[in-house]
């Protein structure tokens, strides 16, 4: 009892600190490269709004975001308005008190309820974070190899590595990817390339119900795509890092680029003619499936010196005005709102179109999968890399996925 | 009490280490015995951290696998940073030899250096797609050996901890050379008169007055080793690929403490892992004091 009343001893000093001096909404991301953006675009957009209210953008790099947030936020020097990743790293800190919820605040009722999950309690009762973009994953297309080598865009499995081949005979390296980083082996590659497979949610959601295991023939069938796929990353690949993958691409000298829509600003700003399409499917006319994924959201910082502020600058981004330059300033990321926004750059316009012809899913194994120990996140990099580096057997990859999953999965220990 | 001045001299030194060293250690060793639930509390739970880490399978072979690797880079640099800096300081206390001083700094530079820009330099340098190693090995005919050595899982470690050896042979050099320009001109004058040549000069005077440094050299290898994390985090990223071939016990205590992307962060399993980390540095000096620098022989000079 004592530490409690400490704390809402401490706490009430705080907030009496923050009305007595309206300090400044600080705002904590992962987002470093959209730091120009926030300064010289979204914040002035809301202080035009809202005069006299100062806001800083204060990000860390993605890598190190969340330990040191977590840091901050035990030590009580965290920001006002928290940058939350999407299911259950936000979820872990609403548990432990450290975001407030958001039901009913103003701007939540302009989400719909798809949106919302990725920041929901498990019982969808609790909304602790206002979700703010998606993001799209598919491929990366350089037009001039493709128009040199006479190559029609892909829509099935077999033209995409019949044009993979026809690249590799022309000299350049057909896939611009690498496994140094590990990290896109899973999110931009299996769970890009698999959800077709699986069936985009009807699989994710067969695996968290137990009925089915990754052992079986939908997602054995994923991995079996990216040993395929490995033989075509070009030389050296093992050691090749993002950057490296982003470079090559850029210089033109790849075909294509297995992408998330973030990649989009980067690819304009080097002025490289591309275009992009979704993963192909295994057979003409089958049902497409994308990877659409809840990526960023806000949340509240529960011991916020400068809280009603905080909430003013949440409900406009919860706005048509936000929507609108978050989805056309920060190229890539799409906002998540009920609004009607009109894209304009063509290749995001492009991602944002696949929506109406195949099924949005999210990341295979963002939600609850990735709660136990094994981390199967870190696992899913670790052995996706491996199979693209032709280490390891689609079927072997497949097993030590589930033998993690069913370590600590009571569903799926049936 | 007419030592007055003693306890003043050595209040500084003592406060400091005991708040910022001996005090958080302490905690990390009790913090080791306690869990966290959901909600974020922690309780006492005496040695069940210790035997998830030791006998679950998913811990055990994470914490082996990343002692077996540490193991490898330690001997490493005992088998090649240490000699090499006997080598190095041996030369550059020739009599004679031209531009000493000059050598000294350049092998001395990479060790000023931000491990983080050491590691990239290197990735670039090694880079299969833009680095000058393979047109180098071209050049002189080995090309087709090159391979991506950070890549493979068989390479990966032994490259890194070359790369580790190149930034740090300066340390043991200058140890090793303080030592050798502090051996007596007139014993070594003498041993020529005497008739002895260099070569047994270094092996029967120099060496046995310098083997306390050596000793002293292995142990802050030692240490440092089984404390690094750095390089590893910075060019392979704490996921230490490929298929962990480069994780280490820092970059285990890394992913435990702080969590790594889906991975939460546990301070409790990770105050743990730390334990086990100070033990093995702290049995591994432990045992070089009671065999070896107990029984080293200093000549009073």
């Amino acid at each position: 009892m004592r530490t409690l009343s400490t704390r809402h001893l401490v706490l009430a000093t705080l907030l009496a600190a923050g009305t007595a001096q309206a300090g400044t909404v600080n705002i904590e991301s992962w987002r470093v490269d959209d730091k120009a953006l926030w300064e010289e675009v979204l914040i002035p957009a809301f202080q035009k709004k809202n005069p006299g209210i100062q806001v800083k953008f204060t990000p860390t790099a993605p890598t190190e975001y969340d330990s040191s947030l977590t840091a901050r936020l035990t030590g009580g020097t965290a920001g006002d308005l928290i940058t939350c990743r999407p299911f259950d790293k936000s979820l872990d800190l609403f548990k432990k008190g450290q975001l407030e919820k958001l039901d009913g605040k103003a701007g939540m009722e302009n989400f719909p309820a798809s949106a919302k999950v990725a920041w929901q309690s498990d019982d969808g009762k609790a909304t602790y974070c206002m979700p703010m973009a998606s993001v799209i994953h598919g491929y990366f297309y350089n037009k001039k190899i493709f128009k040199d080598l006479n190559l029609p865009v892909p829509k099935t499995q077999a033209e995409f590595f019949a044009a993979m081949e026809k690249i590799k005979a022309a000299g350049k390296t057909p896939i611009a990817l690498g496994t140094a980083d590990q990290w896109e082996s899973n999110q931009t590659v299996l769970t890009n390339v698999g959800a077709n497979s699986w069936k985009g949610e009807e699989g994710r959601k067969a695996l968290i119900a137990g009925k089915a295991k990754f052992t079986d023939p939908q997602f054995v069938a994923a991995w079996e795509q990216l040993s395929k796929m490995g033989p075509l990353m070009g030389k050296g690949a093992s050691a090749q890092t993002y950057a490296d993958s982003q470079n090559l691409f850029a210089m033109g000298k790849a075909g294509v680029y297995p992408a998330g829509s973030w990649d989009i600003a980067y690819f304009n700003k080097e002025g490289l003619d591309f275009g992009a399409f979704p993963p192909p499917v295994a057979k003409a006319g089958d049902q497409c499936y994308i990877s659409d994924h809840t990526d960023i959201g806000m949340g509240v910082n529960p011991k916020a010196k400068n809280k009603a502020d905080a909430y003013k600058f949440l409900a406009w981004l919860g706005s048509q005005e936000f929507a609108d330059l978050y989805t056309n300033k920060v190229t890539g990321f799409f906002s998540l709102s009920n609004h009607l926004i009109s894209v304009q750059d063509p290749v995001a316009k492009q991602m944002l179109d696949w929506r109406k012809s195949c099924k949005s899913t999210i990341r295979l194994n963002a939600q609850i999968m990735n709660r136990g120990t094994p981390a199967m996140e870190n696992e899913l990099w670790n052995v996706s890399s491996q199979v693209l580096n032709g280490k390891m057997a689609p079927k072997e990859a497949a097993a030590q996925i589930q033998t993690g999953f069913a370590k600590w999965y009571a569903p799926q220990q049936k | 009490m007419k030592r007055w001045h003693i306890v003043l001299f050595l209040a500084p030194a003592v406060l400091i280490y005991s708040v910022f060293s001996a005090l958080p250690l302490l905690d990390t060793l009790r913090l080791g015995f306690y869990a966290t639930n959901d909600a974020g509390a922690s309780h006492f739970s005496g040695l069940s951290n210790y035997l998830t880490i030791l006998t679950d399978p998913a811990w055990s072979s994470a914490f082996w696998n990343a002692m077996c690797n540490n193991f490898k880079f330690f001997l490493i640099h005992l088998l090649i940073q240490n000699p090499i800096g006997l080598i190095l300081a041996t030369f550059l206390s020739l009599k004679g030899l031209k531009f000493a001083r000059q050598y000294r700094t350049f092998i001395f530079l990479p060790t000023l250096l931000s491990v983080v820009i050491i590691g990239f330099i290197w990735q670039l340098i090694l880079s299969p797609l833009w680095g000058v190693s393979e047109s180098m090995m071209n050049f002189v005919g080995l090309g087709a050996y090159f391979q991506p050595w950070l890549g493979e899982e068989g390479s990966a470690l032994i490259t890194l901890a070359l790369i580790s050896v190149w930034q740090f042979v300066g340390i043991p050099m200058m140890l090793i050379y303080a030592a050798l320009l502090a051996v007596p001109e007139d014993i070594v004058e003498a041993a020529y008169v005497e008739g002895a040549s260099s070569w047994r000069i270094f092996w029967e005077i120099k060496l046995p007055l310098i083997l306390p440094t050596l000793g002293l050299v292995t142990i802050l290898t030692y240490v440092g080793n089984f404390n690094a994390f750095d390089l590893i985090y910075s060019v392979k990223g704490a996921i230490a690929g490929p298929n962990y071939s480069t994780d280490i016990l820092g970059t285990l205590f890394y992913r435990t403490f702080f969590g790594y992307q889906s991975q939460i962060g546990s301070p409790t399993m990770g105050a743990a892992v730390a334990t086990l980390m100070f033990l093995v540095i702290l049995c591994g000096v432990g045992a070089y004091f009671y065999f070896v620098q107990r029984k080293l022989t200093r000549y009073e000079l």
